[in-house]
């Protein structure tokens, strides 16, 4: 038997990679029962229906005003669960991480939580809610707020250990006391990426809502499902370009101040 | 007169193989101690089991005549106000400021209150100014301490650590991350430190000639145990071997020969 | 001698200003939303007082009803085939299309328009693609796997073509000088020196997929475990039920995530 080269190796092992991965789609697709020839048949036939009919007219346009107030229902629950979940999640993360935590038990206690938060997708958090707080605008909210609150406690903690931990010993060192290296250390240090991460938030928030609001009935997604179920697409084509506009716009304010910031 | 004496010192992580083992040495008032060692010797956790930023297994460490091993929380912090410590990364709080970085040695002598709010005095920010200017760094004072140089950096850290008041300074590797240059103005600071101020320097090195230029005695360290403690003049190569094994000790000397002679 | 009154600690500049009007901004918008919300009637005290109760019907006592353990695991199957359909579509798409959008293999113009167009692809959430497509595809899995894709495509190009530029262009270089044309370097070069990062990228992706699949059960009619969520919350009212299909979701996101960590960690190393 003689070794094959290198290169011809790893030319087979990723052909070998590519081969089980057509393999695994084909099964996928015979499993889910994915009707490959409907779904490129329907391309086309879905880009002559936009054009023909996937447009805001004037009609539409007067419409403007009351899609406007429920966009500001949407940004506004988006920014505020975002904002509330990270402030909570930073006390969390402080506990939860290796330079700052007190207890190894309630580290591991902190992380599992936000695991399990963050793992439960929005759309099950809002049906799970629905329980407790039925169509009312708090549904929505809070699945955003557990989202978030789970993301954001592990970012959190591994900035934390990223950006810290060595200013965190110095401080210790000198006799410092605990809450002291927190105020005079860790929150000088990671507050500049804590607000770059709630911009983050608040930019997945916005389109989380969207589908959030379907379920529940609020905002922006709720303007949308109407006029899309009542076949008054010129107008739910007015909506979608609203949303586009104020998900770049609010991207861009962001990436501005992320680049003054960091 | 002793400042420091360590007993019977051991420390062991976890169930690994012991890191220090059953070390003893006194240190006077106003010595400059070198230790030196190979890497994973042992070095930084002796360093850092003097202040208790590791606890010990066993043993002792009495400091200003008083026995460490019992302290509470309240008189750890008392104890560690009056060691000064210096790392080789420095450790600072990149995003603010000198003066800043420089009071937050003052941190283990206030209240909770007065530290987590980060209330100093003005004697003490008068202090701050003159321990800068004296190290040469009066035009820095407001810079944000990403902007400095790795020899600013770790002036700085040596002012945090002069605003203590300290009686001792540990210093690990403090020039292990510098150019020449930068290296000789800090050990040239340390030893000015050491002779107009009267404060006591331990420092962790790897740099042999470097020690044997600016140290008094010189302490050597091999798989957690002390090799040899000696004055600088009755280091022969012989020890060098058996602090850092023999091929390693080989190199160690070609190099520092060349070191000198350059 | 300094004046002892004009020494400043904490001294201002442009980073410390906007990071604090960013931060009070946020706590003020915060403030005026949740004057804002539509409560419906629902009183808020009442509803975290159920949460409590609700909560321990979901976590502590989990069982199905009205399907049988073996639906269930078929329907999350489901699930996760449409997350993996949609990641390795999107992924196809997007290996093309990111290298016509890397500003270092391609012209500038074409970059900018193909960016141009991405962007608009990812501003639209993944749900309004998918109803967009269901008109013609009808409701169903169809509509969820076009939609799915259009998004992840979008999201993979602007992943992509990012890893792209930011390989060393000295390789580039060599690879030029040796008389390599674009399509040599493309797979000589550029595929092999970010192979790890696309990986990490469509991983990532397939996590996204499989929430979103299971957000496209719920609200557009794709099926899997996400429908069998809905039913429970929206039809049976089952919180028990719930609780069992909430298990197997996040089992196996758990395991997902640990999955990605270990490859991570195994990279760094
Ligand atoms: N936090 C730790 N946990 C476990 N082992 C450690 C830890 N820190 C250091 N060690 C081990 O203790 C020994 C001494 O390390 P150290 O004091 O850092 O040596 P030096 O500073 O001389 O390079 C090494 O074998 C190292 O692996
Ligand atoms: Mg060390």
């Amino acid at each position: 038997m003689h070794k094959l080269d290198f290169f011809t190796q790893k030319r087979l092992s990723f052909g070998l990679f590519v081969m089980v991965l057509i393999v695994l789609t084909y099964a996928t697709i015979i499993f889910t029962e994915y009707n490959v020839a409907k779904g490129f048949t329907s391309i086309p036939k879905a880009v002559r229906w936009a054009t023909a009919n996937f447009y805001p007219d004037a009609a539409a346009i007067k419409k403007l005003p009351a899609i406007l107030a429920k966009l500001s229902d949407t940004i506004l629950m988006s920014v505020a669960s975002a904002t509330v979940a990270s402030f909570f999640a930073f006390f969390v993360a402080i506990f939860g991480a290796q330079t700052t935590r007190i207890n190894v038990w309630f580290s591991v206690f902190a992380r599992g939580i936000a695991t399990v938060f963050r793992n439960i997708d929005v759309s099950a958090w809002a049906l799970i809610l629905l329980f407790s707080f039925g169509q009312s605008s708090f549904t929505g909210y809070f699945a955003l707020f557990f989202v978030t609150f789970g993301f954001m406690v592990r970012v959190l903690i591994e900035t934390i250990d990223e950006v810290s931990t060595d200013s965190v010993e110095a401080l210790r060192a000198t006799g410092a006391s605990y809450f002291a290296i927190i105020t005079q250390s860790v929150i000088p240090s990671c507050l500049p990426q804590l607000v770059s991460w709630v911009l983050f938030m608040i930019e997945t928030n916005i389109r989380s809502a969207t589908l959030v609001g379907i379920l529940t009935g609020t905002g922006i997604g709720y303007s949308f499902d109407i006029y899309y179920k009542s076949l008054n697409y010129n107008a739910a084509s007015l909506v979608i370009v609203v949303i586009v506009i104020s998900v770049s716009a609010i991207e861009a304010v962001s990436n501005w101040i992320r680049r003054a910031v960091l | 007169m002793p400042l420091l004496q360590i007993a019977q010192l051991s420390k062991r992580y976890g169930t690994d193989k012991y890191a220090l083992e059953g070390i003893d040495f006194t240190v006077d008032t106003g010595e400059f101690v070198a230790i030196i060692g190979p890497s994973g010797a042992g070095k930084s956790t002796l360093l850092r089991c003097i202040n208790h930023m590791i606890p010990m297994s066993s043993g002792d460490v009495v400091f200003a005549d008083a026995s460490t091993k019992s302290f509470n929380a309240t008189q750890l912090r008392a104890h560690r106000t009056q060691i000064g410590m210096i790392f080789q990364h420095y450790n600072l709080v990149n995003r603010l400021s000198v003066i800043e970085n420089v009071l937050h040695g003052r941190l283990g002598y206030k209240s909770t209150v007065a530290g987590v709010m980060g209330w100093y005095s003005n004697a003490e920010k008068q202090q701050a100014v003159e321990i800068l200017q004296s190290l040469g760094l009066s035009e820095q004072m407001y810079k944000r301490c990403d902007q400095l140089s790795g020899g600013q950096k770790q002036r700085v850290g040596i002012a945090r650590a002069l605003i203590q008041n300290p009686k001792l300074l540990l210093c690990d590797e403090p020039i292990a991350s510098l150019d020449p240059s930068a290296a000789k103005i800090i050990m040239d600071t340390l030893k000015d430190i050491n002779q107009r101020l009267g404060i006591t320097i331990i420092v962790n090195l790897h740099q042999v000639d470097v020690a044997m230029r600016y140290a008094q005695r010189i302490i050597g360290i091999n798989s957690g145990k002390i090799v040899c403690d000696a004055a600088p003049d009755a280091i022969t190569p012989t020890i060098i071997h058996e602090v850092y094994g023999s091929e390693a000790g080989e190199l160690i000397l070609d190099f520092g020969e060349q070191y000198a002679q350059a | 001698m300094q004046p002892t009154t004009t020494i400043i600690v904490r001294p201002w500049n442009a980073a410390t200003l906007i990071l604090r009007i960013t931060i009070i901004s946020l706590v003020i918008i915060t403030g005026y939303a949740f004057t804002t919300f539509n409560t419906r009637g629902v009183d808020f005290w009442a509803g975290v007082d159920m949460l409590g109760s609700n909560f321990s019907a979901l976590l502590l006592t989990p069982y199905l009803k009205n399907i049988t353990f073996d639906v269930m695991v078929h329907n999350l199957f489901i699930t996760i085939g449409l997350g993996f359909l949609t990641t390795i579509f999107g992924a196809a798409i997007a290996l093309g299309l990111a290298l016509l959008a890397a500003q270092n293999l391609a012209p500038r113009w074409l970059t900018i328009i193909i960016k141009g167009l991405t962007a608009f692809v990812r501003a639209v959430p993944t749900v309004l693609w998918v109803l967009i497509f269901a008109v013609s595809a009808g409701l169903g899995s169809v509509a969820a796997v076009l939609g799915m894709t259009f998004h992840s495509a979008g999201y993979l190009i602007k992943a992509y073509s990012e890893s792209f530029e930011e390989i060393d262009n000295g390789t580039n270089e060599a690879h030029k000088a040796s008389g390599a044309n674009w399509l040599q370097i493309v797979f000589k070069a550029v595929l092999t020196s970010s192979a790890t990062a696309l990986l990490s990228w469509t991983f990532l992706r397939f996590e996204i997929n499989f929430s979103t699949a299971i957000a496209m059960g719920a609200a557009a009619g794709a099926g899997g475990i996400g429908y069998d969520m809905f039913m429970a919350s929206g039809f049976y009212l089952n919180l028990h039920e719930m609780g069992a299909f909430t298990y197997a979701v996040l089992a196996f996101a758990i395991v997902l995530e640990a999955g990605a960590t270990r490859y991570k960690a195994s990279l760094s190393k």
